[in-house]
């Protein structure tokens, strides 16, 4: 079916969320009820990735952008866009900073500066509909591998391209699949790793909304590569559409024959199924996620042997993250050297980022290897909302570290961050501005691994705990000298002797804001004061006599009747009754409350 | 069960629904007047005939879009080819049997149909 015009809405989980599903009924009806429903189609797809401005909305050929549409606006964009060929203006997407109206979605610096490999097709295809993948050389590359390389060449292949594991390990992907690809085994398994729990990190999710099948085909070759027959995916059961996208993807290729015996009557036999988590974190952690998939508790075991010797059942296993996957086809069709073109000497192609925080573009962006944070950040991210200042990023969730603003011009790449004391990750990357307490921020990755600890190894059940306990202390005033010294202690010891890479990592967050932040820790603890004003114990709402008018409207906020005063002479806080809400803060209109 | 032949197949089929998706830079575009004046003077049995024939020849360098009122509302429908590096061809009063021809002589082969412009119409 041609169509002179397509709507592209997304349905990925932010624009779902904020209604977009609404929209796409709304277009359908009202072009039906208009009588253009063999003119014009309107499509749902995957992320688009300003997941800040959404729902989206993208009109072609014209490839207008439109941003923040409600399903009121569709009547507006189907009466002037669609009938009479005029775009609504007032939708258009606009760069914060720009000077004008950026009308395709290519110029916008947001997207100028990425490069989409694993997201290509997100916001391009329809994730549900298996032709659409086909027609931008979708089982291109499976076909290729059947048919025309051995597995030795695509091992060979994975190892010149200088592909490493996306999940936060940083391994060499081929490596891993000449590993896995040794052993001798009439039962091997390929696994994929979509547990993605870091607090603030949705890539994956992303790749799986929008682009489901580019996943089944990369697992189909690593299956045939390595000699597998049976693939699972683990894909947590928070992410609904994930799932139900996965497990369309599933039928369909099965109903080609992609997916099943004698695929493209070769005689290579392969299938996968779903396993679903139920949010526990440590299943990210591979020897967890298998003994999951196997019905077990999901614990780690001590490596080696490692999965790809001993792994699901027993067997050989493959493990890969979502999003190595998704680039596995693309450096097939086009060559190690094409993706080795891209990225920095030991970190290759590209990595997506999930932006969050204290960021205008909250969204998801796929840039080279080897770009500075500084262009993530401002150029791509639109930078720091308010005006505020960039205080530090968070990359690689609860087991990586910040990076501080002397440090935003380094190369992103996985060496790089090593050094500096942060990591990869699976990329999550949480910016925070002046108002955030650095205490605070590793309080905060503290508290989610203690909770998310499985408590197999002491380490990591009792010594994150001791951390906590530590850093709790710190946030609320009762600090003692010598706390810091004894976090970098204990945190050494818990590197060095838990079990997993939950528990290794942990003390990461501590360790880097101790790095960068060690005069806010100090500040803490000697001199009893949050710098960034964010610890509640630590600070008082004053009033300056100086500016109060004495108009009493703090008093009426106040939630607790902490605030006194006659009118129209100055009020004062009593500070034993006072919350520190900030309510009158933001309620007086002179600025005469400060935080102290 | 498909082979690679089917594959390629259902990607032939289905690219040439999907490459207006594609980026235009650089594309003839064929630009119908679909206002209110245009739609009724029949302007959107032409745009479909236009989109029928590029997608039929397999055009994948030309887009067909649609604009508002260009001005001259009882010339309508008014039909704008845009080649880059090119001067403008407004075609005027375009019936949808003359969309075949516009794409044969103007669009494939450069030619443009002087019978049915503008400027031989005034």
């Amino acid at each position: 079916m041609i169509y002179r015009s397509h709507i592209l809405v997304c349905a990925g989980t932010g624009c779902t969320s904020s209604n977009s599903l609404q929209i796409i009924d709304n277009f359908n009806n009202l072009l039906a009820e208009k009588g253009y429903e063999k003119e014009v189609q309107v499509i749902r797809t995957g992320c688009f990735g300003l997941c800040a401005a959404g729902p989206i909305v993208v009109v072609y050929p014209e490839g207008v952008y439109y941003s923040r549409v409600t399903p009121e606006d569709v009547e507006e964009i189907v009466n002037e866009h669609i009938i009479k060929g005029r775009p609504v203006e007032r939708l258009i997407y606009k760069e914060h900073d720009a000077d004008g109206t950026s009308t395709t979605l290519n110029d916008s610096s947001f997207y100028k500066k990425q490069h989409r490999i694993a997201l290509r097709n997100c916001g391009r295809i329809d994730p549900e509909n298996i032709d659409e993948y086909i027609a931008f050389d979708g089982y291109k590359a499976l076909g290729k591998c059947l048919t025309e390389l051995s597995r030795d060449d695509i091992v060979d292949i994975l190892l010149a391209s200088g592909l490493r594991g996306r999940g936060g390990g940083g391994f060499p992907t081929g490596l891993k699949w000449k590993f896995a690809k040794a052993p001798e085994s009439d039962v091997k398994y390929v696994c994929c790793n979509a547990d993605e729990g870091d607090p603030g990190a949705f890539m994956d999710r992303s790749v799986l909304e929008g682009d489901p099948h580019s996943v089944l085909e990369a697992m189909a070759i690593a299956g045939y590569c390595i000699g597998a027959q049976q693939g699972y995916i683990y894909v947590r059961a928070e992410y609904p559409i994930a799932v139900k996208r996965l497990r369309i993807a599933i039928d369909q290729a099965r109903e080609y024959g992609l997916l099943g015996d004698n695929i493209m009557g070769t005689g290579f036999k392969f299938d996968i199924d779903l396993r679903l988590g139920s949010g526990a974190f440590v299943c990210g952690e591979e020897t967890a996620l298998l003994a999951s998939i196997e019905g077990q508790r999901g614990e780690p075991r001590t490596r080696p042997p490692f999965p790809a010797v001993k792994g699901l059942w027993g067997k050989p296993t493959l493990l890969n993250n979502v999003e190595t996957y998704a680039n596995i086809c693309q450096i097939i069709l086009n060559g190690a050297d094409w993706f080795a073109s891209m990225g920095t000497e030991k970190s290759k192609g590209t990595k997506v980022f999930a932006l969050g925080g204290k960021i205008n573009n909250t969204g998801l962006v796929e840039v080279p290897m080897g770009t500075t944070l500084r262009e993530v950040i401002y150029d791509i991210g639109g930078g720091i909302p308010n005006g505020k200042k960039f205080k530090a990023a968070q990359t690689g969730g609860p087991s990586g570290g910040c990076i501080p603003a002397e440090h935003l011009d380094i190369p992103i790449d996985y060496d790089n961050l090593n050094s500096i004391g942060s990591m990869m990750g699976s990329g999550g990357m949480i910016v925070m501005d002046e108002d955030n307490c650095m205490v605070n921020i590793a309080k905060f990755f503290l508290e989610f691994t203690v909770d998310e600890s499985c408590g197999k190894c002491p380490p990591c059940r009792i010594g994150t705990r001791r951390m906590l306990e530590m850093l709790t202390r710190i946030t609320e005033g009762k600090g003692q000298p010598g706390d810091i010294e004894k976090l970098e202690e204990l945190a050494k010891n818990i590197k060095a002797s838990a079990l997993c890479g939950l528990g290794q990592t942990a003390p990461n967050p501590v360790l880097s804001t101790i790095r960068y932040f060690r005069d806010e820790y100090e500040a803490h603890i000697y001199e009893k004061r949050c710098p960034a004003g964010e610890c509640k114990a630590l600070l008082n709402f004053v009033i300056d006599p100086e500016k109060c008018k004495g108009c009493s409207l703090c008093a009426k906020k106040c939630p607790v009747g902490a605030i006194s005063g006659e009118i129209k002479s100055p009020f004062t806080i009593d500070t034993s009754k006072c919350v520190k809400c900030g309510l009158c803060m933001e309620s007086c209109k002179f600025k005469a409350i400060e935080k102290k | 069960m498909k082979t690679l032949q089917e594959l390629e197949a259902i990607r032939q089929k289905k690219i040439n629904e999907l490459n207006l998706r594609e980026s235009t830079e650089g594309n003839i575009r064929v630009v119908v007047g679909l206002a209110t004046c245009g739609i009724a003077a029949g302007a959107r049995p032409v745009m479909t005939a236009f989109v029928e024939e590029v997608s039929k020849r397999q055009l994948n360098n030309v887009t067909v879009s649609q604009t508002g009122c260009i001005g001259m509302c009882r010339l309508e429908p008014i039909v704008e080819v845009l080649e880059p590096g090119k001067e403008k061809v407004t075609y005027c009063k375009v019936k949808p049997e003359q969309v075949s021809r516009i794409v044969a002589e103007h669009i494939v082969n450069g030619n443009p149909v002087v019978e049915y412009t503008i400027g031989s119409y005034e």
